[in-house]
């Protein structure tokens, strides 16, 4: 029977707090466990010195991820090469699996539309700021892979808890109902829309019942348990890919989960949640569970672990140094992407940029 | 009358404290506002003085508060949503157009819309994505709708209260640039600043210099600059941007036969192109020199480490007052 087949009220766990097996273990060779360790470690890193560079004031505002390091990279580790992925701003750890490269992430959060060129090669669409907007993205994109018999692939969309409560979520789960796209909708529900705690979004018991309204599949998933959201997302794939008769293409995914840090640097989430709250979900922090586990199962030893620790601190190191060497983005660039050619109005401010530049150069619009 | 020393964001938070004391039916929603006391803490402190009822947390929804809040004002209470930047007012754009902007009209007026919206907008905060656009001139462009742009303390307060109170829907933007950039007297009472009055702000005889919002900073530094090469320049902030003071641009504007428009939001279609067209059609004979609009460029906002390329700085604003000076 496939994981996705209980009641969208059920959890699917594989391991407990402690990172004890209390689930069906999914089908992941050794060195891809180990990789998705690595991978978590290294999010959560990179999540620490990012929050640091902002503080700092070397980093404009940017969006912790830390405590949901589980569903981002228990789930995108599922996605084969050729599947899409369409992130809310909050995915830099399913991004960076995906292929894209820390430094970009940095670059993003630096103020560098570069940030946002995702390299050849990685199914990636640029991260979507207004809530629940890139739903409708993720449907249209898995509908054009139905459309031109391409449903061998399928569509990945990242969204929160608080997305649930827009129009665009609604849309774009309904025409994926209507037109039976290839697509996995996966919420990551970390229990707060800044300050707005999940029971005030909705009225419903779960997020993943929701599913239930457009015809399609909802199942709620613990989002701290990697291996969980592994399996989920791995039977949502191949659904969506090679649904059986009497299934549907389109599953949403409930990953239940905590943010630990704040909503983003300019949040201080201390004015709205209780420390007992943030120290009960940090209690089922994802890393040290998947490290029980691996450590158990002889997949990781200290030697491995110490290995992986030493990397991630280089890989991150050379990330920021290599996105603070990019240089100020030329101003021409602003000019250059808004058309295909530009208009001759945009030609015309262009100019008048430039002479200006030539005149006054960066000191006449620099502020401090 | 006490006098407060406060910012702009602090002021904007006294308006509402002022009108939620003195008018039981005023009250406020949207994202964050209530516990969390606004995430520029616009409403810090309502909650815990008015409670759930008159600060309410909403789900993430902007086209359900805006939409709910037009339902309540329809009801007869004066709700203030709030959005909590301009830039994700777009799910909401159907309620504000097809909407709040016409109840009246479409009711012929058995129903009115006594509700203020409020929403933090413009850039040079290095913000992210979608978070610095300045889009005013979308409001601006739909009849019945206000639109109100404040850019002193005192002012936020005043015009606040006025749209609070004004029978009509109003569109309340604050400049988040300058959201704490400095402080202002204030006065403690409740008291109105009428709407659709613009302010001079310099006196001046060579140019007239026209600006709102958080231009109107770079734009008055850019006079004093300019005075000490002998160009005269009156600055005068809009405060309102719908309905236009009319009067005022041409008042000034056959004082000195010379314009500038100075904003952040994007040069087509922009406040500039209206004020050129207020004095072409009401003062074409005083005209010594074609108008200058300084102006956000034609192209998407950019991330913020080229914003301030994009955003109109003292160095071009002072250009384009001494091209229209020297014409």
């Amino acid at each position: 029977m496939s994981v996705l087949q209980r009641d969208p009220q059920d959890q699917v766990r594989v391991l407990d707090e402690d990172g004890s097996v209390v689930g069906d273990v999914p089908d992941i060779d050794d060195e891809t466990m180990v990789e998705m360790y690595r991978y978590m470690r290294l999010a959560r890193h990179f999540d620490t010195r990012a929050v640091s560079l902002q503080r700092q004031g070397r980093m404009g505002t940017y969006p912790p991820l830390s405590g949901q390091e589980g569903a981002q990279i228990g789930s995108a580790v599922a996605l084969a090469e050729d599947d899409w992925m369409v992130p809310s701003y909050r995915e830099h750890g399913a991004a960076l699996v995906r292929g894209l490269p820390l430094k970009q992430t940095l670059l993003y959060w630096m103020g560098h539309e570069k940030g946002n060129k995702m390299p050849e090669g990685a199914n990636i669409f640029p991260p979507a700021v207004p809530i629940a907007s890139q739903i409708p993205h993720a449907t249209g994109a898995g509908w054009a892979l139905k459309l031109r018999e391409e449903a061998d692939k399928a569509v990945m969309c990242y969204f929160g808890d608080g997305a649930t409560s827009e129009g665009d979520f609604h849309e774009g789960l309904n025409f994926a109902g209507v037109f039976d796209t290839p697509n996995v909708f996966f919420c990551n529900n970390n229990q707060w829309a800044i300050s707005v705690p999940r029971e005030r979004q909705t009225a419903s018991e779960t997020l993943a019942e929701k599913a239930v309204a457009y015809g399609i599949d909802g199942i709620q998933v613990d989002g701290m348990d990697p291996l969980a959201v592994y399996a989920v997302t791995q039977a949502a794939l191949d659904k969506a890919k090679n649904p059986q008769e009497d299934e549907c293409r389109p599953t949403l995914i409930e990953a239940v989960q905590y943010r630990f840090g704040a909503h983003t640097t300019a949040d201080d989430p201390t004015v709205y949640r209780d420390d007992e709250e943030v120290e009960k979900w940090k209690a089922k922090d994802p890393i040290p569970r998947l490290e029980t586990f691996l450590r158990e199962t002889g997949r990781l030893d200290d030697e491995s672990v110490d290995a992986i620790e030493a990397s991630v601190k280089e890989q991150v190191a050379d990330a920021i140094d290599a996105a603070e060497s990019e240089p100020r983005p030329d101003p021409s660039e602003m000019f250059e992407y808004a058309y295909a050619e530009m208009t001759p109005e945009v030609e015309a401010q262009y100019e008048e940029f430039q002479a200006l530049h030539e005149k006054f150069g960066d000191e006449g619009f620099l502020r401090e | 009358m006490t006098e407060q020393n406060l910012t702009i964001v602090q002021a904007v938070r006294d308006g509402l404290y002022t009108e939620m004391q003195r008018d039981d039916d005023v009250l406020v929603m949207g994202e964050d506002v209530g516990k969390n006391g606004g995430v520029f803490r616009a409403t810090e402190g309502l909650w815990d003085e008015f409670g759930d009822n008159r600060v309410i947390d909403t789900p993430l929804a902007e086209s359900g508060i805006i939409g709910t809040a037009v339902g309540m004002a329809a009801m007869g209470l004066k709700p203030i949503p709030e959005v909590q930047f301009s830039g994700f007012m777009y799910p909401g754009y159907d309620q504000i157009i097809s909407h709040m902007s016409r109840f009246r009209t479409r009711t012929r007026g058995r129903y009115t819309l006594p509700m203020v919206l409020r929403a933090p907008y413009g850039g040079g905060i290095r913000a992210p994505e979608s978070h610095s656009e300045s889009k005013e001139m979308f409001y601006a462009h739909e009849a019945g709708l206000k639109v109100v742009i404040p850019s002193t303390p005192y002012d936020t307060k005043g015009l606040l209260i006025s749209a609070i109170r004004d029978p009509d829907p109003v569109i309340f933007l604050e400049p988040k640039l300058i959201y704490r950039a400095f402080r202002g007297d204030v006065p403690e009472d409740d008291y109105t600043v009428p709407i659709g009055e613009a302010a001079v702000r310099r006196e001046g005889t060579d140019v007239s210099v026209f600006t709102y919002g958080a231009m109107t900073r770079p734009t008055l530094e850019a006079a004093e600059n300019l005075a000490e090469e002998g160009i005269d320049a009156e600055v005068i902030d809009m405060r309102t941007i719908s309905p236009l003071d009319r009067e005022a641009i041409v008042e000034s504007f056959k004082k000195t036969g010379r314009a500038v428009a100075v904003h952040e939001a994007p040069k087509n279609g922009g406040l500039g192109a209206e004020i050129t067209a207020t004095v072409q059609e009401e003062a074409l004979l005083y005209q010594e020199a074609p108008v200058k609009r300084v102006a956000g460029y034609d192209v998407p906002y950019p991330l913020y480490a080229l914003e301030d390329y994009y955003l109109p700085s003292v160095a071009r604003v002072e250009e384009g007052i001494r091209e229209t000076v020297n014409f």
